[in-house]
């Protein structure tokens, strides 16, 4: 039997632009790409794909020179156009031009009754060789997963709750029993339990409803619910020497498909939403797409900025960039780059503010959708202990002094306040609140880095 | 605005680095981003939009609620004047004499403060802190109306280098600045911060029959030696020149000689009201300390050996500077406790030891004063002691 955790802080961020329900049809991209940059705790990515090899959807493109068995595949068929590199030959991305009709690398194929019997070996073994694996996610520190661990439980947070979340309804419906396989695959990783955690005042997919051999475990609350560090911190939390491992409905999927058809299927949903969109709804395309198809002549300026992900934790790509490994949501926001006249005294109605300092009166209007722009909205100072991180992060951690022990480099203090619980997003809302406009998510990986490192 | 905008945009290469003022780039910012908010984004990684709010607008806040205590402060000091005088004046005379008496006070505190700031920012090389938008309110609400200006300025640039800069700025200090202005005068010029200077009266005033300018805290202490009740020597103080002057309603309202922000508890807790509504002023704090006192006055009447100690308790809640001390001292977020379980021990400790510095040690009267001081100091240990019990709990989780 799952658990019922009500959590109370948080907050949500009610943005304009929310995608309508309707999964549009248009032409695919013509360039995919996979960015190393997506994964935390690889080493030296090693690209075995030249410029102009022509590739199929589960070919390797590069792998961790530390793991060699830890590969990264094409999401689709066609021609390696660009290895692009950044400074010190840092690898950025490996760019596919698209085949029209994608070709697949045949992986073996297993039916329902197969997979029970499958043994752990096997199963890893076809995971890692067809790019599958770097799905899953392991925590402590938020890294691609070590094929040598053996987690204590494998965490699935099957709802968004982030600003302008896709739903899950729409971008899983109808893959059920690719859902079940997948778990049952996981299942064999683990001698704990499976969770899979929903929301308990949303309504929930039968993908997940009807999913056997897991805990299905309910949440309630604000953003950061569906954050799935918060949700191990309450299920079964992380101590030192600990290993668990999380993983995306999406990922849950991609192993479903993987042995149940046998290809590397990259085929996925993802929402364009924001403000500046003028048709916000969903697309079905692949890992990796770029968003140069879906933006054209469905913005409402130029003047905009395109983050690859949701807006507390995406990263800014342009408008000719592509989607993260990780993303199933596009976000356009106005980039805030413009001065304004007494910014810090104007009352205002139309900014968004968790705080109800003087003047800032958004909390009035709850149900209001905000367009919200990249601004910073002020300067960087010291920290000044409101005791605002607290009221957003509904896990017993105490932000700001974690902070401040990984500015001061010190791992006995990181270690005893919780740096093993938790990865970016769950602390994005401490980001976004800071009265002195810290950037507390690189802060933190930063302390990551550090502590896996040590 | 836009005229505005240019001009800066204009002078702006001129402080930065090579520039011909580069020396006074934060001079520069300051005077810019009080103008504008800055056209800075947020970084391509992590949070791409953030919250409306800024230190700017936090200290502001707690400006605006203080503006009720200073209001009725330039009121009284006219008010007080008059009534020393035994004069009846004009609600415009009261509000004239309150103006002139107050106002150089708080230019004097916000001009030598901010020019300490400045120059720390200069050769320090950092941004000018917003702090000093609430330091410098809160020195001259706690300055008797009396101060001559060259005291305030003395000790607003004591505070703001002592007990500010010398840390390293706004967020970095261990004490409360404008108590440390506040303390310095009272141990550098006792005589002009004690005894019976707390109404404005000019050289050579002539002041009404049986006149007399004794705090209601210097008056409970003195009734305490002398074996009398403390309530009786409140009510039948100023009898002939002003009746009920230390009723406890008035008390409450604050018609009473005294600092020129601090004796109306009712605008206090004004103040209080927009603090926490605006969520700005912790609630556990200001709480903590009426608690505080209220529980060790209640304490206090259970022995009861003198007279002070036998005071009803709820009378020290509204003589000196209690409420004033709970509401914008006790508060401020860089100097009090940080963890919520601490807040509650720091704010009842604050009440507790400024009763007791009241009634135990009458020479200092003015126990709020030295009471949050004191809890300054010792916030960081009671919040080692609520991390420590977080750590706790995660280790004990721990198997390995």
């Amino acid at each position: 039997m799952g658990k019922f955790i009500r959590l109370k802080k948080g907050f949500n961020i009610n943005l304009a632009g929310k995608a309508t329900p309707k999964v549009a049809t248009i032409e695919q991209p013509e360039t995919f790409a996979i960015k190393p940059t997506d994964f935390h705790g690889i080493y030296m990515p090693k690209v075995v794909v030249k410029e102009g090899d022509s590739v199929k959807a589960g070919s390797v493109l590069f792998h961790d020179k530390k793991h060699e068995n830890i590969v990264f595949t094409a999401p689709v068929s066609g021609e390696v156009v660009e290895v692009k590199r950044g400074e010190k030959r840092k690898l950025l991305e490996v760019r596919i031009l698209a085949d029209k009709a994608v070709e697949y690398i045949q992986f073996d194929k297993y039916s329902v009754s197969d997979i029970v019997n499958l043994k752990r070996e096997k199963a890893q073994e076809q995971l890692l060789k067809s790019g599958v694996w770097v799905n899953i996610v392991q925590r402590p520190f938020g890294v691609v997963a070590d094929p040598n661990e053996k987690p204590k439980s494998i965490f699935i947070s099957a709802f968004d709750s982030s600003p302008l979340a896709p739903d899950y309804n729409i971008v899983y419906k109808g893959q059920e029993h690719y859902f079940q396989a997948g778990v049952d695959i996981l299942k064999k990783f683990t001698s704990g339990p499976v969770h899979v955690n929903v929301h308990s005042e949303r309504e929930i997919s039968p993908v997940f409803s009807q999913v056997k051999g897991a805990e299905l475990n309910k949440f309630s609350g604000p953003h950061p619910s569906g954050c799935v560090g918060v949700q191990i911190h309450h299920l079964d939390p992380i101590n030192k020497g600990d290993i668990v491992w999380t993983i995306s409905p999406f990922g849950v999927i991609q192993i479903g498909k993987l042995f149940l058809n046998g290809i590397y299927d990259a085929s996925k949903v993802i929402a364009v939403a924001g403000s500046e969109v003028k048709e916000p709804q969903y697309y079905a395309t692949y890992t990796g797409a770029s968003v140069k198809k879906f933006l054209a002549n469905n913005l409402k300026q130029d003047h905009v900025r395109v983050v690859s992900g949701n807006v507390l934790t995406g990263t800014s790509i342009g408008t000719e960039g592509y989607v993260g490994f990780f993303d199933q949501l596009v976000t356009v926001i106005p980039e805030g780059d413009y001065f304004e006249f007494m910014g810090w005294l104007k009352p205002t109605v139309n900014k968004l503010s968790f705080h109800r300092a003087f003047g800032l009166l958004s909390f009035l209007n709850p149900k209001k959708e905000f367009v919200l722009d990249s601004n910073n909205r002020g300067e960087p100072r010291a920290f000044v202990q409101t005791g605002i991180f607290e009221k957003v992060t509904p896990i017993d951690i105490l932000p700001t002094y974690l902070l401040k022990a990984i500015i001061a480099e010190d791992y006995d203090e990181m270690e005893a306040l919780g740096i093993y619980e938790v990865i970016e997003e769950d602390l994005a809302l401490c980001e976004f609140v800071d009265v002195s406009k810290h950037n507390v998510q690189s802060i933190l990986r930063e302390g990551i880095d550090l502590i896996s490192n040590s | 605005m836009k005229f505005l905008r240019d001009t800066l945009d204009k002078a702006k290469h001129n402080f930065e680095k090579g520039g011909k003022y580069h020396k006074f780039y934060y001079v520069f910012e300051a005077l810019d981003t009080f103008h504008f908010s800055p056209n800075t984004v947020t970084p391509a990684t992590g949070a791409q939009i953030r919250d409306a709010v800024d230190l700017k607008r936090l200290m502001m806040t707690v400006v605006i609620a203080m503006i009720p205590c200073l209001a009725f402060g330039v009121w009284n000091v006219g008010y007080q004047h008059f009534l020393a005088l035994g004069q009846s004046a004009s609600a415009g005379d009261i509000i004239t004499v309150g103006l002139i008496q107050v106002l150089p006070i708080v230019l004097v505190a916000y001009v030598a403060g901010g020019l300490v700031e400045a120059v720390f920012a200069i050769f320090r090389k950092h941004p000018i802190n917003e702090g000093f938008l609430v330091t410098g309110m809160l020195i001259p609400l706690v300055m008797p109306p009396d101060i001559p200006l060259w005291q305030v300025a003395v000790a607003s640039i004591f505070a703001v280098v002592i007990a500010k800069e010398a840390f390293g700025g706004t967020g970095m200090n261990i004490l409360n600045v404008a108590l440390t202005a506040r303390a310095f005068l009272y141990f550098a010029y006792p005589l002009n911060i004690s005894g019976e200077v707390w109404t404005y009266l000019p050289s050579g005033a002539k002041t009404v029959a049986g006149y007399s300018g004794a705090t209601p805290l210097a008056v409970a202490a003195q009734a305490s030696t002398e074996g009398e009740s403390v309530v009786q020597a409140f009510n039948s103080f100023g009898a002939g020149w002003a009746d009920n002057l230390y009723s406890f309603s008035n008390m409450f309202f604050g018609f009473m000689p005294g600092c020129i922000g601090e004796t109306s508890t009712l605008m206090c807790l004004i103040g209080a009201f927009i603090l926490i509504t605006t969520g700005v002023g912790s609630w556990k704090i200001i709480a903590g300390v009426f608690l505080g006192a209220w529980g060790m006055g209640a304490f206090l009447n259970l022995i009861a050996v003198n007279e002070f100690m036998a005071m009803p308790a709820h009378y020290h809640l509204v003589i000196g500077g209690l409420a004033f001390g709970a509401v914008f001292m006790a508060t401020d977020p860089v100097t009090a406790t940080q963890t919520e379980a601490g807040k509650w021990v720091y704010g009842l400790l604050i009440g507790l030891l400024t009763v007791l510095i009241r009634v135990f040690n009458p020479a200092y009267p003015e126990g709020i004063m030295l009471a949050i001081l004191f809890m300054n100091v010792m916030a960081p240990l009671i919040d080692y002691v609520v991390v420590s019990a977080n750590k706790k709990r995660r280790l004990s989780r721990a198997t390995v």
